[in-house]
């Protein structure tokens, strides 16, 4: 068996990973990254990039449907355009092979040596990966461990034919007539939303009272109107129970919120109940690695319980985000590198590309009340907004809101809703990172006409003197 | 609505000049009557300057460390009431003021006679405004956060902080919602060498800090540096065995009422030096050196050389020959209390004769005492400690004490200092001679 020792041993080649070894690669540290699949996780492959490639195309096909049933702008199509679902995905597949062979070319060009296979540890710092010319002893120095996450399943629902999870959805060939999405999360409600705009029947069953209950129901109201006017029906506080086949086509059994038995009959179940840190099949076990749930425990440096065994990403729990994992994994290679780091971010963004789409950053007015914190709450719809309104997008019911201390008018969350908001989430993460208050976004001049305005417009409505509220 | 004009109060006898500690108010404050307005210093006391009505301050005197005369112009006020001087001008001088200097244009003019103001009797030239403060690159004061309070921080300065091995906890911020800025972490790191936590090696410190010299240590300076000068110190050092004294002492405090104050050394050595004037008077006089004249006293007013936040303070034991050793610890421990907490009265501070100083228990085993003019002598008490001496061919543990002393050696000779001191050293070895009155 062939053997190898280095310096930082990688293992996932995600958001988390690949980023952790290009650093360490950067910072001249002997580095070898190990992944099974295509380089990019879940995030490249079959998240982030390949849903919203989806959503971009559903939204095209979905407008120009419009104009073609109705002129709207002055524009009309004499006929309603074609959609080859198969063709969106092959250009999907494109645009994650671009991106995919991206990140091979940064890995190599910091030097990181690549090995595919998977990766099985039999200690802290020592790992076989079977690789196709066979196995590789591999033992490091540090260990990094970015194996990520992966599907839930729901009890009594296996996955599998006319069963599937967000990774076959986004590979369909044909839009199904009828959808019943088990979730109304983030992921259902993205691919769910998009599945709409295709043409297909979607129904979701949600267990919790509301949809993405991360948010407020203030912010998710633009949203579930949407869904209204576009006949998705949402069941909620409802359990789903089995998928019954029923002339060849699922039929999903639920229990709703009174007890009682419900049938849906779908085309596909596509089951979207959350995802779990990938914990199993790599010699986790081997390890003696202190666990926090269902996630590996790590410090504010993301150091595990073994000495240089490092974890990060979706791995180490919620928030499961990709930018969450890249950030921890810089830091770790830096200080791996001898650097001083810890992750100490005052708030991690969380963005959902549904329609509209929503932001978030830090506290909401209720998560500050219960931390007995007394607050200003400034609000921008952006019907009010010039831009919003040229771009057709003034009436979705968007508002930019800005959540601030009382007493000294720091910002403490920012949130938004309405169309392409996902753009300004940046913005209100640097304005939180910086311990921006109030008068610091109101005293920032805005670019008009943009929907950034009503950042500001916030920010004096949070101050008592907005200027077009 | 009126103005007023609040002028430097008399504040003592025969004091014409007082020196600005500190304002308590500045330019726009709302007060109301008994509001302090500043403090000032007199000889050494403080004396605090209350409001005698309610108002707004729209104008302060000079700034801390300045001295002005008593009657000059303290702090104007807007009030409710018709005020007791005329309205202010835009530039900020009383247009009263500015009636009774007429326009320098014309010297030779027969100056008008102006109406005086009422309540003023006569008015001061206008006090130059004071300067507008002058616009620096450094930040406002940073503000302490509230303990539990989290900081805020820019990425870029949390990791610059981490780097230097600064919890950003500790660190002030002048920003707003007490902000900290990349200012204020600098200042942080200038004024805290001692690092904490990741801490690497000593780093130089290359800071320096500039204060003025104000308030009761401007006087301090002004009189230690008069004292060296004028006066030829003679300085003595003897050794006093205090075993059987601490014996006494430590019995009379077993058997103490708890109406009594507690007894240290300085009561017993109080009475000694009572007595040891008796026999040596020249010790306790002042010499006024202006006129050549030597003040001898009947009384025996002991300073007690007294360590407060602000600086050395010498309160005064008025009449210590009238007092027992309890009436002696009684009346040392209020003075110290009061000259600590700021509360002593002028006439507390002043008129002694003599003056005792002790370190206590930092002690030392020697020290140079400086005279406190225009005294004659002064008596410096070390620590106490278990010495071995050598008695009846062996040597014993015994309670060894030094005496420090000074003297003015224009009146005194080291003769008779040598012989003062001996009297105390005879009195405080055998207790007993202490509080017999034939002695």
């Amino acid at each position: 068996m062939d053997s190898l020792s280095c310096k930082v041993l990688v293992v996932g080649g995600g958001p988390g990973g690949y980023v952790a070894a290009i650093r360490a690669g950067q910072l001249g540290l002997d580095t070898v990254l190990v992944e099974a699949d295509r380089l990019g996780g879940t995030c490249l492959n079959r998240g982030c990039i390949p849903s919203k490639a989806l959503i971009h195309g559903a939204s095209m096909y979905q407008e120009m449907l419009s104009h073609s049933e109705r002129e709207s702008l002055g524009i009309s199509l004499p006929a309603a355009p074609v959609l080859n679902l198969g063709g969106m995905v092959e250009w999907k597949d494109a645009v994650v092979d671009k991106l995919n062979r991206g990140v091979a070319a940064l890995l190599k060009k910091a030097g990181v040596k690549v090995v595919h296979g998977w990766a099985r540890f039999s200690d802290g710092k020592n790992c076989e990966v079977e690789c196709e010319q066979g196995s590789l002893h591999i033992s490091a120095e540090h260990v990094v461990l970015a194996n990520g996450s992966t599907v839930s399943p729901l009890p009594g629902i296996p996955l599998g034919g006319d069963v599937i999870s967000s990774s076959e959805a986004l590979n369909l060939q044909a839009v199904p007539d009828e959808t019943v999405i088990i979730g109304a999360g983030y992921i259902g409600l993205e691919l769910g939303i998009a599945l709409r705009k295709m043409g297909a029947k979607v129904t979701f069953i949600e267990g919790l009272e509301r949809i993405l209950p991360l948010f407020d129901p203030e912010m998710t109201q633009p949203i579930e109107n949407w869904l209204k006017r576009h006949e998705v029906e949402v069941i909620c506080r409802a359990r789903a129970e089995r998928v019954e086949t029923q002339g060849g086509k699922p039929e999903l059994v639920y229990t709703d919120e009174h007890g009682k038995q419900g049938r849906i009959k779908a085309d596909k179940v596509l089951m979207t109940v959350g995802r779990r840190p990938n914990t199993a099949g790599w010699g986790l076990e081997n390890m003696c690695i202190d666990m926090q749930g269902a996630a590996v425990k790590v410090d504010s440096q993301c150091r595990t319980s073994m000495k240089n065994v490092w974890a990060i990403g979706d791995l180490v729990g919620e928030p499961m985000l990709a930018h969450k994992a890249s950030a921890q994994a810089e830091m770790v290679a830096e200080i791996i590198a001898g650097k001083r780091r810890e992750f100490d971010p005052k708030a991690i963004p969380a963005v959902c590309f549904t329609e509209p789409e929503i932001i978030g950053v830090g506290l909401s007015p209720a998560e500050a009340a219960n931390q007995g914190i007394e607050t200003v709450v400034g609000k921008f719809p952006f019907a009010a907004i010039g831009r919003a309104l040229a771009m057709n997008s003034g009436t979705d019911g968007g508002f930019v809101r800005v959540t601030a201390r009382a007493d000294n008018h720091l910002v403490l969350g920012m949130h938004a809703v309405g169309t392409h908001v996902a753009e300004l989430s940046n913005q209100f993460a640097l304005a939180l990172e910086m311990g921006a208050c109030l008068e610091d976004i109101a005293g920032t001049i805005h670019v008009h006409p943009t929907l950034g305005e009503a950042t500001m417009e916030a920010a004096l409505a949070g101050l008592g003197k907005a200027i077009h509220g | 609505m009126g103005n007023y004009l609040i002028k430097m109060p008399d504040v003592g006898e025969g004091i014409a000049e007082v020196e600005i500690v500190e304002w308590s108010v500045q330019v726009g404050d709302t007060i109301v009557e008994d509001d302090l307005l500043c403090v000032v210093m007199t000889d050494k006391a403080t004396v605090e300057i209350p409001s005698p009505v309610d108002g707004e301050v729209t104008w302060t005197g000079p700034e801390a460390g300045a001295t002005m005369a008593v009657g000059a112009d303290l702090v104007r006020l807007q009030v409710s009431g018709p005020g007791n001087i005329a309205a202010e001008t835009r530039d900020g001088q009383t247009a009263s003021a500015a009636d009774q200097h007429p326009p320098t244009s014309h010297p030779n003019d027969p100056a008008p006679v102006p109406e005086p103001a009422p309540g003023v009797a006569e008015v001061p030239p206008p006090t130059p405004q004071r300067p507008a403060p002058p616009h620096d690159a450094n930040p406002p004061p940073a503000v302490p956060r509230p303990e539990g309070e989290k900081p805020i921080a820019s990425p870029a300065v949390r990791q610059r902080a981490r780097e230097a091995g600064i919890d950003l906890r500790q660190v002030p911020g002048s920003g707003p919602a007490r902000r900290i800025s990349h200012a204020d972490l600098d200042a942080f790191i200038a004024n805290h060498t001692a690092r904490r936590g990741m801490a690497a090696g000593p780093i130089a410190d290359t800071s320096v800090s500039e204060t003025k010299v104000i308030g009761l240590r401007r006087k301090i300076a002004a009189i230690m540096q008069d004292t060296m000068q004028r006066i030829p110190h003679y300085t003595y050092v003897e050794e006093v065995d205090v075993t059987e004294l601490e014996l006494l002492r430590a019995r009379m405090n077993d058997q103490r009422r708890d109406d009594q104050q507690k007894l240290t050394m300085l009561p017993f050595f109080i009475r000694a030096m009572v007595k040891a004037l008796r026999a040596f008077p020249q010790m306790g006089s002042c010499y006024d050196d202006e006129n050549e004249i030597l003040r001898q006293y009947g009384a025996a007013h002991i300073g007690i050389a007294t360590q407060t936040p602000a600086g050395l303070l010498v309160p005064v034991i008025r009449h210590a020959e009238t007092l027992d050793v309890w009436q002696a610890a009684t009346e040392v421990k209020r003075l110290a209390e009061a000259a600590r907490a700021g509360t002593i009265g002028r006439d507390e501070l002043r008129g002694s004769n003599i003056t005792i100083t002790s370190l206590g228990p930092l002690g030392g085993i020697a020290t140079t005492p400086v005279i406190n003019s225009p005294e004659v002598a002064i008596v410096g008490i070390n620590k106490v400690a278990k010495r071995p001496l050598w008695q009846n061919g062996g040597f014993v543990p015994r309670d060894i004490m030094h005496l420090s002393s000074s003297f003015d050696h224009r009146i005194i000779d080291g003769w008779e200092a040598t012989q003062f001191i001996q009297c105390i050293r005879s009195l405080l070895e055998c207790p007993a001679m202490l509080f017999v009155e034939a002695a």
